[in-house]
């Protein structure tokens, strides 16, 4: 019954929806407050709805009832039970549901707590979100359908993908869909302003804790998952240049440029229409990578025809929604008013700055992961675009970037002074340049171009800290004034310090476990030991292990420093037999913000293990990087205060630059 | 009839979700924002702001002059407030919710569900009675078992055939092979393990399933099983006579009532009289009714089309494997060689192919 009910209640959703996407329009064009409201308890039904029918699929799971065939082909009754869970998501169906379901809870969550905004609006944002979900809910029921049975059922399932039996699989996913998915609000919302024709300061006020928390959740999902393939994949790396982490790196990059241009539009009115260009592509690329992982095209162009009937819907469901948006856009843009004016040297400038780097960053990384695919379609050649294309694209475009980070907050809006900001940046300069002369003393091998880069993310780094300090004119008043300003500066101010500061700090990861890392591979027996910057590693001996649905090949390496141990590290091999298939389980051992890490290879007949043993030198700031960054947007999205950008008055009379 | 209870209540739910606004009039309406009130908080957080010193006095009137004109903005267009009720569209959507929600939700669930199928978690499937599960369970459960168990002989040694008879070959290799780790070994199992990895590699007795039966006969010389499949195996490796002279020698030592007499016979007479090669890919039925002169023509036939298409275009590795393996079914060792050498040469130039070209003769047996 639960699977049925479960079933039902998704139906149930899809009419929820329809209705959601049309009654509360027709309610704005008769100015109808009651069928206006309709979007908003509808919204809640739906959510309701949908998140039962999320439960349903859940409890199939744990009760391990095969007479569902998603749960007989991604489950096993041995599975631990977090695995039981999780696997609802590990697989197609039960991650599309996941999606809907977020889809509804955010729009849910706007229907809850959206009580500031105008009634029409609200009502045009709700449709609109309704008009995304529809869509979805009819691929869902069509093409990918979780709740189909099996008359016979089988015993046993087929088990999870190994890879995925992990702690990741909890955490990776649904943040990973918060972020994709929060960001159609911000597309909803940018739909509904231009179908009413209105947009101003205000909805950016409206739309900015949305944005903001799509993108903490965006941000967070993408560290983890790098994570996550760091220790898991077993190849010591956390970025590939795959095209499906390029898929998550596209809405970031666009999310990032909304999130500042949507900035400029709350406190000075400016930039409208480029942000609302920008929350469509920033949703239109997170569609983009729904599309690009769900459809099987990327493995190969080919395995689109393993199942065309998915790849066409949400190829379909992509046409519709991006060109139906853009159309709306170039048809509804020209009406909207012109917004503030600025110089081009100001706050608003070098935010401007910002978002054409930022954009012409995505625009490399979608040509880089689409070109093979076009190529493959067009001529048959299979290409691969791999690191050194973006090193030499993507590498360039952030150096500027970068630079130019620490200046933006010290330009006032309006009309900025240059020359002063500079001034007042002497003294992370100062700090910077120290840093690559030590950096420059200390190391003796590595790429010339490492010192430079862990300056300028130094230089990053200092330059938040200097705005804030500025801010609160540390040094220069008393300290007990000093402490005063800095309680009443809005938490925004200290978001921006974290988020600016955490790209430095994921810099620094970066460049150093790039230049620095050491590796050794070894056939190592019982008693062998290796020895890797300064780490002495001897294998101890290997040992089976039964676990509860795989058999392990335990290894114990003992670790020391200079003679010293300092623990042991037991990295091993797992066999899961259902799928046939096997996984490396690495072991990490953290030293401060470095690590060791090793994972084994494969095992020969006299006994000798393939190990790699690495030393990744300060590998964990990549990830504390955009914890910081995302601690920078909780800061922020706390803040409710009002923003505003209080303009420089001009001294003298200056020719002004429209703003779009 | 719990189900469609549970199905009428969701039901209502939903339609009440539409209906609920509906009814509420409009004094709900009265419960949102408006751009004016975000202005006129702006201009609170900048008096805020100006008073504790983050921005200067002259910043902020030029900001209070700028939220002011958007205010002033804001206050000309204001939303028009809504008007008065509108009941017949209202009456509209409150009929669509109480009766095309309901038929839009059956018309789509009906097609795609299965409301008569209960469920059924796997607690509750345990408990019954082991006679109503079918074989498939009952392999499964064994498997399950043997996972636990991975020692234990017998039960690998009765779950061998059975995957072997269901056509999971390359399983029950793997359990014939647990078996003899396990339960002992023995010339019958070494038989029985050589003819799945026979099976699996398509008919072919491979180089590994031909010491399987070598072993056996070692520890019984008298095995039938592996002394038949070492006579196939000569034959196939372009010996016919000592195929002969192995199944002659099975013949002369069994007994007349030995059950496979009649085959053994057969095999024989087809090796020593016409020189029959097998068909080498279907046709079979076909070549059932024609005289043995017709059938070797046919087969010649249908082997040298390959061969000439494959000159032609050499792209195509399985057919280069289909011929190799036919020459070797014929008997015919050298042509055998001479196409194993021809194929390397046609795909030589792609190292996908070259590599899937010698897999393939690996498993024929044939050094890769």
């Amino acid at each position: 019954m639960i699977a049925e009910a479960g079933h039902y209640a998704l139906v149930l959703a899809l009419a929820l929806a329809l209705i959601q996407s049309t009654v509360p329009l027709l309610g704005a064009r008769l100015n109808d407050a009651a069928l206006m409201n309709v979007s908003r308890s509808s919204a809640l039904a739906q959510f309701l709805f949908v998140g039962a029918s999320f439960v349903a699929l859940t409890w199939l799971h744990v009760t391990s009832d095969f007479s569902v065939l998603n749960v007989y082909e991604n489950s096993h009754s041995m599975k631990p039970l977090l695995y039981k869970i999780t696997g609802v998501w590990g697989n197609h169906e039960g991650s599309m549901l996941l999606w809907v379901s977020i889809l509804a809870l955010f729009g849910a969550l706007v229907a809850a707590f959206g009580n500031n905004l105008p009634l029409s609006l609200r009502a045009h944002v709700l449709a609109v979100q309704a008009w995304i979900a529809s869509a979805f809910y009819l691929f869902i029921l069509i093409t990918s359908n979780p709740f189909v049975r099996i008359a016979n059922p089988p015993i046993e399932g087929r088990d999870l993908n190994p890879v995925l039996q992990d702690i990741g699989l909890a955490v990776h996913p649904p943040m990973l869909y918060l972020g994709y998915v929060g960001f159609s609000i911000s597309f909803s919302f940018a739909a509904a302003a231009l179908l009413e024709g209105r947009l101003d300061a205000a909805w950016a006020r409206w739309v900015r804790p949305w944005t903001l928390m799509a993108w903490i959740f965006l941000t967070l999902g993408i560290a983890m998952g790098s994570y996550w393939a760091y220790y898991e994949l077993g190849w010591g790396g956390w970025w590939f240049w795959d095209p499906v982490e390029n898929a998550s790196l596209m809405p970031w990059l666009a999310g990032t440029a909304l999130l500042h241009s949507a900035l400029v539009m709350e406190k000075r009115n400016a930039l409208k229409v480029w942000t609302i260009l920008l929350s469509i592509l920033t949703f239109s690329l997170s569609l983009l990578g729904t599309f690009l992982v769900r459809s099987g095209v990327l493995t190969s162009v080919h395995a689109f025809a393993t199942d065309p009937s998915r790849g066409v819907f949400i190829l379909a469901i992509l046409c519709v929604f991006i060109g139906g948006s853009l159309s709306l856009f170039a048809w509804r843009a020209s009406a909207l008013k012109q917004g503030g004016l600025f110089a081009p040297i100001s706050r608003e400038g070098s935010l401007v700055l910002n978002n054409l780097f930022l954009t012409t960053a995505c625009a490399t990384v979608f040509v880089g992961t689409l070109y093979p695919l076009a190529l493959e379609v067009l001529t048959g050649d299979k290409i691969s675009v791999g690191a050194p294309f973006f090193n030499l694209t993507f590498g360039p475009l952030m150096v500027p970037l970068l630079i130019a980070v620490p200046f933006g907050p010290l330009l006032a809006w309006k009309r900025g002074d240059l020359i002063a900001a500079s001034q007042r940046l002497i003294a992370a300069g100062v700090v910077a340049l120290l840093a690559v002369a030590v950096v420059w003393a200390w190391t003796t091998r590595g790429a010339a171009l490492a010192p430079l880069a862990i300056g300028l993310a130094v230089f990053v780094i200092a330059g938040a800290l200097v705005d804030v300090a500025e801010r609160i004119a540390l040094f220069r008043t008393a300290p007990a004034i000093s402490l005063r300003r800095a309680a009443g500066l809005p938490r925004s101010a200290w978001g921006t310090l974290f988020a600016h500061a955490g790209l430095g700090v994921a810099l620094i990861g970066i460049v150093c476990e790039t230049t620095w890392n050491s590796e050794h591979i070894a056939a190592m027996k019982p008693g062998d030991s290796a020895k890797v910057a300064g780490y002495e590693f001897k294998f101890d001996g290997a040992t089976q292990r039964q676990g509860p649905n795989y058999r392990e090949l335990l290894t114990k390496f003992s670790v020391s420093a200079d003679g010293r141990a300092i623990g042991a590290m037991t990295p091993s091999k797992r066999t899961f037999t259902t799928r046939g298939s096997s996984t490396t389980e690495a072991a990490l051992m953290s030293r401060g913000v470095s690590q060791l890490y090793i994972s084994l290879g494969d095992i020969a007949a006299d006994g000798a293990v393939t190990v790699r043993i690495y030393h990744k030198p300060f590998v964990l700031l990549i990830w504390f990087g955009p914890v910081l960054m995302a601690l920078g947007g909780l800061l922020s999205l706390s803040d409710r205060r009002l923003r505003v950008g209080a303009p420089k008055p001009a001294r003298a009379p200056r020719a002004l630059q429209p703003a779009e | 009839m719990t189900l469609w209870f549970v199905f009428a209540m969701m039901t209502a739910a939903a339609a009440f979700a539409v209906l609920w606004p509906l009814g509420r009039g409009s004094r709900a309406a009265l419960a949102q924002g408006t751009e004016a009130t975000v202005y006129k908080d702006q201009l609170a957080e900048v008096d805020r702001d100006a008073e504790l010193g983050l921005i200067g006095p002259a910043e902020a009137s030029a900001a209070r002059v700028e939220i002011s004109r958007r205010l002033l903005a804001s206050d000309e267009a204001e939303r028009a407030a809504p008007v008065a009720a509108r009941r017949g569209p209202r009456r509209a959507v409150a009929l669509f919710a109480l009766i095309g929600l309901p038929v839009l939700a059956l018309a789509i669930y009906l097609p795609l569900g299965s409301p008569l199928q209960d469920d059924q978690p796997l607690t509750a499937r345990k408990q019954e009675p082991p006679q109503s599960q079918p074989l498939d369970a009952l392999i499964a459960q064994v498997e399950a078992h043997l996972e636990k168990n991975p020692t234990d002989g017998r039960g690998w040694a009765v779950l061998a055939p059975v995957l072997a008879k269901t056509g999971r070959l390359p399983d029950a290799v793997r359990a014939y092979r647990n078996a003899i780790t396990y339960a002992g070994d023995s010339a019958e199992r070494r038989a029985d393990l050589g003819e799945v990895i026979a099976a699996a590699a398509g008919g072919v007795i491979t180089d590994e399933a031909k010491s399987e039966f070598e072993r056996a006969v070692k520890l019984n010389p008298n095995e039938a099983k592996a002394n038949y499949f070492l006579g196939l195996a000569a034959e196939q490796d372009g010996r016919p006579k000592d195929a002969a002279a192995t199944w002659r020698g099975m013949l002369e030592k069994a007994g007349q009532d030995a059950p496979w007499r009649p085959m053994v016979q057969a095999q024989l007479a087809r090796v020593e009289g016409a020189k029959m090669p097998d068909l080498p890919e279907g046709a079979a039925a076909a070549a059932q009714n024609m005289s043995p002169a017709e059938r070797s023509a046919m087969i010649q036939g249908m082997v040298d089309k390959l061969a000439a298409k494959l000159k032609q275009n050499g792209d195509d590795v399985d057919g280069w494997l289909r011929l190799v393996r036919a020459y070797m079914v014929m008997g015919d060792a050298e042509k055998a060689k001479g196409a194993q050498a021809e194929a390397r040469q046609a795909v030589s130039g792609n190292a996908e192919r070259l590599k899937q070209l010698n897999d393939g003769l690996k498993n024929l047996g044939l050094d890769g």
